[in-house]
């Protein structure tokens, strides 16, 4: 397994890929950062419905790496089965590691470090970005207060498991193009519409809160998505939203080593 | 100096793809201290069978065996059977020495390792470039690389001589003997016979998924139905000899054929009657032709 884990996180560093997606996470996320802080300091008061203030508007630009970062774990996560699939390395993969449960599950394992790199940039580049806006004309950035700091810590954990997920993803959908189409569409179009809708139903909304984008959001505990739908999110408790994220991941591992990684490979 | 290689053999498998019957019930064995050539035309199922042997294909029926057990069984079966199957099988935007330290670990050698052999199989200049630059002999050359890098006991190479310029084909073909000569298996394909008639010492031919042939290159060559064609300034003489020996001569042209005997014999049994000859040559059906004969449309 050692060698395995070894040679999976070879496969993410020796391309191009990882930091390439990783710089643009960072100029995407300071950017949003920017701009989130900027429409909350400046927004005109009257309009106080939809605007956060304060601690809320703080915890809410940080979770962002979550809220609107997520795809770039997702996707690196994806790449990192599909390509195997797009270029054919699956077959020398599976010639030096025929058990295809090791395969997936070091695959799954190598791209947390990955993960965890993507959220600490991914973080600082919307603290970098959005403080001093908070700090400087509005409400103060609150980096000192401890439910804050666990906002971003959990914001960079999260990030993992969405790295983990998205590999997991890219077992059930190796064509790349389509794992990449559905990510994008599920994540920008189906899922917050999805979370909207339901949203709006009673009794379904219980519903909403195990939908990926939500339960991450229940594990940092701040979510840009509800906030902006009026008033406090209904989130999953942390332990449980934990677990929902994990289950996403290995459900959708065991569904890529039953069908994809039991087939053929030819 | 690894042990000696391990025998492959193929006991009755078959693959089928829906209706089709890519493989249909192949037993053969792949000896070690040899070269043996797997010949086949294009889809007659050599790509498929040699993915069943390395576990990457499940046969429909029959299993497939490196010594004593599938591949997949092997502890580290990177370390047993060195393959290259396709010449296209690598990440673009990696290089070629990247692409052998992936695949390091597993295979249980050090980075050293890939440098050693991304030299020896004369990339070294090209080490640091991505694969996406790469010609198709560049590539091939790679995938041998990756093939050897546990320094195995036993070699499966898919077309590998496909794309490789006549330097590379011959000191594939060096390395190839040197490798038999150690007492290792060496399994590779082709579907073209004249490509590997220099190099193997065995062959199994298979068409439309079913063995048609195996034996040794000579016995193979034996089946071929060699004529040759004589000039002498005594001709009496020759046909005289020819009785003697029991060939069957026909007179052509200025001179005689003499069916189902290589020139080399007609040559011999010539020089020792002391009969001055002034043409001896080859014709009639050669291996090439048996080959085709044997992998020819059945209907």
């Amino acid at each position: 397994m050692r060698a395995a884990l070894v040679a999976e996180y070879r496969k993410l560093l020796s391309t191009r890929m990882w930091w390439v997606l990783l710089i643009a996470l960072a100029a995407y996320l300071g950017f949003i950062g920017v701009v989130l802080a900027a429409s909350f300091v400046f927004a005109p008061e009257d309009q106080s419905g939809t605007t956060l203030h304060g601690l809320d508007a703080a915890k809410a630009i940080y979770g962002v790496t979550n809220a609107i970062g997520y795809v770039f774990p997702l996707v690196i996560g994806s790449l990192a089965m599909t390509t195997e699939f797009r270029h054919q390395t699956i077959t020398q993969s599976l010639l030096v590691e025929p058990r295809r449960g090791v395969f997936l599950g070091a695959k799954l394992i190598a791209t947390v470090p990955l993960g965890l790199l993507y959220g600490v940039v991914g973080t600082a580049a919307v603290v970098v970005a959005s403080a001093p806006l908070l700090g400087g004309w509005g409400d103060g950035a609150y980096l000192g207060r401890s439910d804050v700091i666990e906002v971003l810590a959990l914001s960079v954990v999260v990030t993992a498991i969405w790295a983990v997920i998205g590999v997991a993803f890219g077992s059930v959908v190796p064509n790349q193009v389509a794992a990449i189409v559905v990510i994008l569409a599920f994540t920008q179009f189906v899922e917050p519409i999805a979370r909207f809708a339901l949203g709006a139903f009673d009794g379904l909304d219980q519903v909403a809160k195990f939908l990926p984008g939500a339960a991450a959001d229940g594990l940092i505990g701040a979510s840009f998505l509800g906030s902006m739908n009026g008033g406090p999110a209904d989130l999953l408790p942390r332990w449980a939203a934990l677990l929902v994220l994990l289950g996403y991941a290995g459900v959708l591992a065991l569904v890529g080593r039953y069908t994809t990684l039991r087939r053929d490979v030819a | 100096m690894p042990a000696a290689g391990p025998a492959l053999t193929f006991d009755g498998v078959a693959k089928s793809f829906g209706p089709v019957r890519a493989v249909d019930g192949l037993s053969f064995a792949v000896r070690p201290g040899a070269v043996t050539g797997f010949l086949g035309p294009n889809g007659s199922g050599k790509t498929t069978t040699l993915r069943m042997l390395l576990g990457l294909t499940r046969p429909t029926t029959g299993r497939a065996l490196v010594g004593d057990r599938p591949y997949v069984e092997h502890e580290r079966p990177a370390r047993v059977v060195g393959a290259a199957l396709e010449a296209s099988s690598f990440h673009p935007g990696r290089s070629g020495l990247g692409h052998l330290e992936v695949f390091a670990p597993q295979v249980g050698v050090s980075r050293d390792r890939c440098r050693e052999l991304i030299e020896l199989v004369g990339l070294g200049a090209a080490a640091d470039r991505r694969v996406s630059g790469y010609s198709m002999g560049m590539r091939q050359r790679l995938g041998l690389a990756t093939a050897l890098l546990g320094d195995p006991p036993a070699i499966v190479l898919d077309e590998l001589a496909n794309g490789l310029d006549p330097e590379g084909i011959v000191w594939l073909r060096g390395l190839l003997r040197r490798f038999a000569d150690e007492g290792r298996t060496v399994l590779v394909s082709s579907h073209v016979l004249a490509e590997v008639q220099h190099t193997v010492d065995d062959v199994v031919i298979i068409a439309h998924g079913r063995l048609v042939h195996a034996s040794s290159l000579a016995s193979l060559a034996d089946l071929a139905a060699p004529e040759t064609y004589v000039e002498s300034p005594d001709l009496p003489a020759v046909d005289r000899l020819c009785r003697e020996r029991g060939w069957t001569a026909r007179p052509l042209d200025r001179g005689l054929v003499v069916a189902g005997v290589s020139a080399a014999d007609v040559g011999a049994a010539a020089f020792a009657a002391g009969v001055e000859l002034h043409q001896l040559a080859s014709q009639g059906v050669g291996l090439e032709d048996v080959f085709l004969r044997l992998t020819g449309d059945p209907r």
